[in-house]
């Protein structure tokens, strides 16, 4: 088979580069089937199935017969953190190098024992069959020692022409479970002997312990242990409810101090806020005039990831190890903390993931397996499974921040922007497990001896945090990008969906259509003719086409349409969108039309699965949702407070692909988040000449926009 | 104490407080973990199981008020490996991301076509009023119930 001729990279793609050794991704086994072993894990995006398509695509064999080992910390490659749509890129990479290159190697022994050359050979679901007669399998030519080597450069993956599985729709390998009500989460694993552990936390986040008698809980039935560290206060029992009504005694009788009272809970608090500020992009002179000036200050609150299911872990303390089962994103830096938190040494925690209900984030795996460890460590030998409840998981799961977006920008004679500023306040959008100086992990903060949490940051650029998308993708001849960094939060922040992105990209794309507007321009014209590249140019027009736009199109007082766009990170997939909404007693988005560019796509149907996933999370996002807080702490604490798109409420969502086997495959999972925002915005000024800055789009804030 | 439960179509016997809400005496005690926790307040539907032909809420439930009644769970869906029709919709039309909310969602859906085999678009959606599902799988969702109806009719 043709291969590709390419110049070969000087350093591994993905990360093999950082995890050299093949058998830590694969392993030929004699029985006919293939382990993979990849450190990114299932979050609901369905990553698996696509890793299984490329790791098939390579070896020339079956899907079928490829198993997929759990992530464990015991033997897979440590790949970080599964999130910022990068699995593609770092595991699919890794693993597409690793299966040429196990391939190569298979076909090198098969060149030996039937006496031919390589050129001699081919492959066909692991059988290697030389054109002069013989042939020998994958599974017979495996030895434990063949893969024992790091990986080279000199393996060569297939053309894209030459896919016959990557580029299909494979169907997802772990539906059948999902839909059968088979054990598929760390909530439904069920050990021999496991005992049920609740944690009772503080009423907010800076409360403090100040006195339990905890006998009385200690004589309820089931109970087993009530473990008190500082403010940490957790309890075990036999049964689920035992713990739980536990837990609510607990609840009851603790005295708290509240400690420092909250502040207000608005967005724009954070202008007032001493700010790390930093230019992070500046073309021409920022100071340009043109003929006419725009400004406007755009908005979100904090956000919840609110996933399905509650977080959960289970931890058995046994000689010396510590066994952990978790749904969290990163093994290896929640091993890390894990040990700092519990004095331990890294080697004697051993952590595998299980999978739990959809991720989006940063959200409370990571603080649950500690808190499933401290409680493990009061019943040495028992593994002890805990789950927070639905209002732990509001309360204390870490928030998407909240941002203020300020934009200005000049029109010149033509309509056409000669300058554009942004200027954007947020908090910190990492606090992820792994951070330097510090344990991030709530039960460590909560200790005795409370262990400090790890300075909060931002990823850097290009990729960002805060500042992820917040430099425009179009082409202005001035500009000026400034990112104000407030780093501490007073409720938890870190990464949710997209980050920054989801707000600048909300922010720009109104704006766009605010200057679009005082242009006399048609939305759709005004942005092609401020882009020059041709894949953003051909994501807009599709989108364009797909709703049947109508240059210069107007909504009716009730109905509108409007148009958002964005590439994710300016380095990763293009999206455009358009939505149309019916604004009566409140908005109701109908429709979403969405055109993306993810260059290769290893899945199609799995790719836009996970758009339309992102689309209307994004709608539920920017119609209905806000995490309140009062002076003491989080007060949307169940479904009733902090509710979401229903499936009365859902849209109708369709979406195209320009597939691009060509491109390098990036992932699909976040990018739809903010011209989504941005979209609807559009569409309701379309329909109501009304322009709500504010997120969410409530029925409030369009009755008091309406009547301003 | 001891309490018989009819669950999907057998006598099981469990051994819990009156009061435990019936979710986790399917979980815990029958091992029956298709019926997902997501909320315990009745919310989000990702208990939901079928009780004498209605869609119920398990976590809603008290075991002692399940006693005498016809229980399914997701688990009596498929006949064996014989999938249900909605269970064919949902691969199908791969109705799932993380799929956490389909359990609940399948049963009332399965309460819904029980009854009606000739379901609107506001009849499904109406259905799963109460079904809440994160990772915006809504209209994969509404399509694959739209598709095992259609295969039950024509059945
Ligand atoms: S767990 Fe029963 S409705 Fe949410
Ligand atoms: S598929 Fe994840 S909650 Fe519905």
């Amino acid at each position: 088979m043709a291969q590709t001729k390419e110049p070969v990279a000087r350093t591994l793609p993905g990360s093999l580069e950082t995890n050299r050794r093949l058998e830590r991704w694969l392993c030929i086994n004699n029985d006919g089937t293939v382990t993979v072993t990849p450190g990114k894990v299932e979050i609901g995006q369905g990553i698996l199935t696509a890793l299984v398509q490329m790791v098939a695509e390579e070896l020339d064999i079956d899907v079928m017969r490829i198993r997929l080992a759990p992530a464990t910390t015991a033997f897979s490659p440590d790949e970080g953190i599964t999130s910022g749509s990068r699995s593609i890129q770092e595991s699919g990479l890794a693993l597409r190098h690793v299966a040429a290159e196990v391939r190569s190697l298979l076909l090198e022994q098969a060149a030996q024992k039937l006496g031919v050359t390589l050129e001699n050979l081919s492959v066909s679901d692991g059988v290697v069959s030389a054109r002069s007669g013989g042939s020998v399998t994958y599974w017979e030519l495996a030895t434990a020692d063949l893969l024992a080597r790091e990986a080279t450069l000199d393996a060569v993956a297939k053309l894209p022409a030459e896919h016959v599985v990557v580029g299909t729709s494979l169907r997802r390998v772990d539906i059948l479970g999902k839909i059968t009500g088979k054990a598929a989460y760390v909530q439904d694993m069920a050990l021999p002997g496991m005992l049920h552990g609740r944690i009772s936390r503080p009423p907010g986040p800076r409360a403090r312990l100040k006195s339990i008698d905890l006998k009385e809980v200690e004589q309820m039935p089931g109970v087993v242990a009530v473990v008190r560290n500082g403010s940490f206060l957790g309890v075990v029992a036999q049964r689920e409810e035992q713990a739980i009504r536990a837990e609510r005694r607990l609840a009851r009788i603790a005295q708290w101090d509240a400690g420092e009272p909250l502040p207000d809970n608005d967005p724009r608090r954070l202008l007032t806020l001493p700010a790390e500020s930093e230019v992070i992009s500046e073309k021409g002179d920022a100071a340009t005039t043109g003929e006419q000036q725009f400004s406007a200050e755009y908005t979100k609150p904090y956000i919840a990831h609110a996933s399905l299911a509650p977080s959960c872990a289970i931890a058995q303390q046994d000689g010396g190890k510590l066994h952990i089962w978790t749904h969290s994103q990163g093994i290896y830096p929640l091993r890390g903390d894990m040990a700092q938190a519990l004095g331990i040494a890294e080697t004697d925690i051993i952590i595998t993931h299980a999978e739990g209900a959809g991720c989006y984030g940063h959200n409370a795996a990571d603080d649950v397996t500690l808190d499933a460890a401290l409680l493990a460590c009061a019943v040495p030998g028992k593994p002890v499974r805990v789950q927070w409840m639905r209002e732990d998981e509001f309360a204390w799961e870490p928030f998407g921040s909240a941002m203020v977006m300020r934009l200005n920008a000049a029109l010149d004679d033509n309509g056409n922007i000669v300058n554009w500023g942004h200027e954007l306040w947020s908090h910190a959008h990492s606090t992820r497990p792994g951070g330097r100086g510090g344990v991030n992990l709530t039960a460590a903060w909560h200790l005795e001896k409370p262990l400090p949490a790890a300075k909060p940051g931002n990823p850097p650029l290009p990729g960002g945090g805060s500042h992820r998308n917040a430099i425009p993708l179009y082409e202005f001849p001035n500009q000026k990008v400034t990112n104000h960094l407030i780093r501490e939060s007073p409720i938890r922040a870190s990464a949710l969906r997209s980050l920054g992105g989801h707000a600048n990209a909300f922010a720009i794309e109104s704006f766009i259509d605010e200057l679009a507007e005082a242009a006399a321009a048609d939305p759709v014209e005004f942005r092609l003719r401020h882009l020059q590249d041709a894949r953003a140019k051909a994501v807009i027009e599709k989108v364009a086409q797909m709703a049947k736009w109508q240059s210069g199109e107007k909504g009716d007082g009730e109905r509108g349409r409007g148009i958002g766009f964005a590439r994710y990170k300016n380095l990763a997939a293009y999206m455009a969108i358009i939505a149309e909404v019916k604004v009566e007693e409140t908005v109701r988005v109908e429709r979403i039309w969405c055109a993306v560019d993810v260059g290769q796509a290893i899945n199609p149907d799995g790719v836009i699965n996970q758009i339309e996933g992102g689309i209307i999370q994004s709608v539920s996002w920017t119609l209905k949702e806000r995490v309140d807080f009062d002076r003491q702490g989080v007060t949307t604490r169940t479904w009733e407070d902090y509710p979401i798109l229903t499936f009365v409420e859902a849209p109708e969502v369709e979406v195209a692909l320009i597939n691009r086997p060509q491109a390098p495959p990036v992932g699909a999972g976040e990018g739809t988040q903010g011209p989504v925002s941005a979209a609807i915005a559009n569409a309701i000024y379309n329909a109501l000449n009304v322009r709500l800055r504010d997120m969410p789009f409530t029925r409030e804030r369009i009755v008091a926009a309406l009547s301003a | 104490m001891a309490l018989t439960l009819q669950v999907n179509g057998r006598a099981r016997t469990v051994e819990a407080d009156a009061e435990t809400p019936l979710l986790y005496a399917l979980r815990n005690d029958l091992g029956l973990v298709g019926t997902r926790y997501g909320c315990g307040l009745g919310m989000c539907g990702t208990c939901t199981v079928i009780i004498d032909g209605k869609p119920v809420q398990s976590c809603d439930v008290p075991v002692s008020a399940a006693v005498g009644k016809n229980i399914t769970t997701v688990e009596a869906l498929a006949a064996g490996d014989d999938l249900h029709p909605l269970q064919r919709a949902f691969i199908a039309e791969q109705a799932a991301q993380c799929g956490y909310c389909a359990s609940g969602i399948l049963m009332a859906a399965k309460a819904l076509l029980d009854v009606n085999r000739n379901p609107t678009d506001t009849d499904i959606r109406k259905a799963l009023e109460r079904n809440l599902c994160r990772c915006g799988t809504h209209g994969r969702i509404l399509r694959a119930i739209k598709r095992a109806a259609e295969e039950m009719r024509k059945a």
